[in-house]
């Protein structure tokens, strides 16, 4: 009984579709279409220049740099917050001591905790990358302040003013303020596992260790899966972009000695100012394409059995 | 509950769904489809307006009820001193409407509108979204302002605007040939920025030498005061005080060479004498701690605190730090102290240049109407007025009898007095903002303020840099006479 169904679906789709082809896929052609071109973006007029651009970007050291950076992002920020987040979000649903009248209960005060960790995703990015600038000053920051409170006045550093720590102090900001989505979004995700696979393995005697790996992350894998994805993109598009742009130093950020350039911001440092929104979108294009590398490749080592219950 | 696997579904699953519009989804990478959002102007491009009747009072041939459109950068100066300029523009021209609107963010706002082919008429075009002038040249979006110059002056119709300038306002707006595409408002001179009290409280006298500013870094360092602070975020405020000195030790030659991106124009050894000095401070502990990291207005603060004696700045300091300057701070401004007596230029060599440069778009629909805006501002009242208010020279010369003139202000034009003929004037930030700014400044002389590049390491990669762009077929080059 499947025939009609496409159409069926279709009929739906059909609106949503068209918008999004107009809004979202019609602009990427164009960019493509502007990276063989030599489109100031000052000025309406143009010619085609074939693969100029393309030659160019080979040859730019900063952009290799900002590439390396963005991969950084795409493979490290994933990894550390999507795991922060399961450990967390195990230990706030599943990984509490047995109380009275419940088999599986998070630790004490997990109500709170997930409170606190969901607390940044109310703050917007811009916001939350400035606190951090300020947290981050040398002189006056709360960090190098705490650190002179605790005796370590030999110990200053200059954070983002310097080059091997200031990718280091945007990634961890980064985390910061995504970790607390996906604790709600895997505890969410675990509040769906019926109880009683917990209940069997608590009798079987099996450890957090084992309940974890054994029950939890197999059973959550897909959501698990999207979420590294989804925070993929994050870290190779609009939120790395905001973070670096504000807080780095350099003009118009980009960290000292071009320490935190992104993919992203060199996008934006070449459109506006310097007239080279052509060459600009030649780098949005290459962003494109890792994008769509990142999506296939953790898509394709992601592939694997699905239980259903 | 049972297993299945992932390609065990006949027709469309659940799963097989969602794979499908996730990857739809993930063509969404935000960027790309902003930019070409904005690409490839509506082409109604608006007609010009027509000329009015010339006259002596209108010399300009402004058309009398043409609306003028102004955008002004609302920055260190401020909007009141334009505000005050379009009223007399609407005195003198009382049918015509003028549309005044003062921005942060000149390129967000103006940008699309330059590409749309609907830019103002006139423009501020300054501050830290300022559009590159190379850019606007290069792709022939400015008006030539020479009718301008050579128009009657708004006071006296003996005289063009031309005689009224400082000397070096109009080769500044000059990029190569004689066409003048910018007009710069305030006059800025650039150098080492001192309290006087805290200077006398160290007992001694403004250096000279390298001998004499290391001597008075020693003697700061002592009494607890960090001799130097500057701006590691925006690191080309290093070259306000580094360029004048690097000319006054090796000639204007060697600036001209490096504004000019000829080979090897950085390996001059008046560069390296320079670049070693400035190193200096930084081996000997004469740099306030964390200044790598901190902005303009952080690195100022604690210079106006009295944690640091001297900071690279230019004129504009006085106004934008006086929040929190002590009223007792006698600002003072310094030029650059020279090498030895072996230098090539006397000490007073500085460099002062205009600030705030107008433009008027190329495609603007009343070009007469923002020329006569700027002719209004460049009279001496609206001078006068900004001046006072603003606590800066402009470029209007003369105009500072009558006023009582702030301590900075008054070493402003010590300085510049001092100076005399010895003013150099660097181009390579105008002509080229991405290799000053983010290459040479951030790359180049922050890190090596920062104590991260030997002189030797910084002047091969800014050579590099330069380099670079001197072969990049994108950027438009000029060239100094």
């Amino acid at each position: 009984m499947q025939h009609g169904k496409y159409r069926f679906i279709v009929g739906f789709l059909v609106v949503p579709l068209a918008l999004y082809a107009l809004f979202v896929l019609w602009p990427f052609v164009q960019a493509i279409f502007y990276s063989f071109t030599n489109w100031s973006g000052l000025s309406p007029d143009f010619q085609m220049i074939g693969f100029d651009n393309y030659t160019r970007m080979f040859e730019d050291e900063i952009f290799w740099k900002a590439l390396r950076h963005s991969l950084i992002f795409a493979v490290v920020l994933p990894l550390l917050t999507i795991g922060l987040a399961l450990f967390f979000a195990f230990m706030l649903n599943v990984g509490g001591r047995a109380r009275k009248g419940a088999a599986v209960t998070g630790v004490r005060g997990s109500g709170f905790y997930k409170i606190v960790y969901f607390f940044p995703q109310v703050l917007s990015i811009a916001i939350v990358a400035l606190l951090f600038k300020f947290a981050y000053n040398p002189t006056d920051g709360v960090l190098n302040s705490l650190l002179r409170a605790i005796g370590l006045d030999s110990v200053q550093p200059d954070w983002l003013g310097d080059p091997d720590l200031a990718l280091i102090c945007v990634m961890v900001v980064l985390v910061w303020s995504t970790v607390g989505f996906f604790v709600v979004l895997f505890s969410a995700g675990m509040a769906s596992i019926p109880k009683d696979f917990y209940e069997a393995a608590l009798l079987d005697g099996a450890n957090r260790f084992t309940t974890f790996f054994r029950i939890t992350l197999p059973l959550l894998w897909d959501t698990v899966q999207s979420g590294w994805i989804y925070m993929g993109i994050l870290a190779l598009g609009a939120e790395s972009f905001a973070v670096v742009h504000i807080m780095t130093v350099g003009p118009r950020g980009g960290g000292p000695d071009f320490s935190t350039i992104v993919l992203p911001l060199y996008v934006y440092q070449n459109a506006f100012g310097p007239g080279q929104a052509a060459y600009a979108t030649t780098i949005g294009v290459a962003l494109l394409i890792v994008t769509l590398l990142f999506a296939t490749v953790v898509m394709r080592l992601g592939r694997r059995e699905r239980l259903e219950y | 509950m049972g297993s299945t696997s992932a390609n065990d579904n006949g027709g469309l699953g659940r799963r097989k769904l969602m794979k499908r519009s996730a990857a739809l989804g993930l063509l969404t990478v935000p960027t790309m489809s902003f930019l070409s959002a904005c690409a490839s102007g509506d082409g109604d491009k608006k007609e010009e307006v027509k000329g009015g009747t010339k006259s002596a009072k209108n010399p300009l041939a402004v058309n009398e009820t043409a609306e003028l459109d102004f955008v002004l950068f609302d920055g260190g100066f401020g909007q009141q001193y334009a505000k005050d300029a379009v009223k007399i523009y609407e005195k003198n021209f009382p049918k015509a409407k003028v549309k005044f609107h003062a921005t942060q963010a000149i390129q967000t706002e103006l940008q699309p509108r330059f590409n749309g082919g609907t830019p103002p008429d006139l423009i501020d075009n300054s501050g830290k979204e300022q559009m590159d002038m190379g850019a606007l040249v290069g792709q022939n979006q400015l008006t030539d302002l020479t009718a301008l110059l050579d128009a009657a002056s708004y006071d006296d119709p003996a005289k063009t605007v031309r005689d009224t300038l400082r000397p070096g306002i109009v080769e500044m707006g000059q990029f190569e040939g004689n066409q003048v595409w910018m007009l710069y408002y305030a006059y800025t001179v650039y150098g080492v920025w001192y309290s006087k009290k805290l200077l006398d409280s160290l007992e001694v006298t403004y250096p000279e030498t390298w001998d004499q500013m290391i001597a008075v870094c020693k003697k700061a360092k002592a009494k607890g005061i960090a001799p130097w602070t500057y701006t590691g975020v925006h690191p080309y405020y290093i070259p306000f005080t580094l360029f004048p000195m690097i000319g006054k030790r090796g000639g204007p030659d060697v600036l001209k060479a490096i504004d000019n991106l000829e080979p090897n124009a950085w390996k001059h050894p008046a560069v390296k004498d320079c670049f070693e000095a400035y190193y200096e401070l930084f081996k000997s502990g004469y740099i306030l701690k964390g200044s790598a990291g901190l902005d303009h207005i952080q690195s100022q603060t604690k210079w106006t605190e009295g944690k640091a004696l001297f900071i690279p700045n230019g004129s504009w300091v006085e106004n934008e730090a006086s929040k929190t300057m002590p009223k007792d701070f006698d600002l003072a401004v310094g030029a650059p102290t020279g090498i030895d007596s072996s230098d090539k230029m006397p000490f007073g060599t500085l460099w002062a240049s205009g600030g705030e440069p107008f433009i008027v778009p190329a495609k603007a629909k009343n070009k007469a109407g923002g020329m006569e805006q700027l002719r209004i501002m460049l009279g001496e009242a609206s001078s006068k007025s900004f001046t006072q208010s603003v606590k800066s020279l402009s470029a209007f010369n003369g105009g500072t009898d009558g006023i009582e003139l702030t301590p900075g202000m008054k070493s402003v034009v010590a300085a510049l007095d001092k100076a005399g003929k010895n003013v150099v004037n660097p181009r390579i930030g105008d002509w080229y903002t991405v290799l000053l700014k983010e290459k040479i400044g951030t790359a180049g002389l922050g890190e090596m303020m920062a104590g991260r590049l030997t002189p030797a390491e910084a002047i091969k990669r800014i050579q590099g840099f330069a380099d670079e762009t001197a072969k990049d077929a994108s950027v438009k080059k000029f060239k100094r006479q």
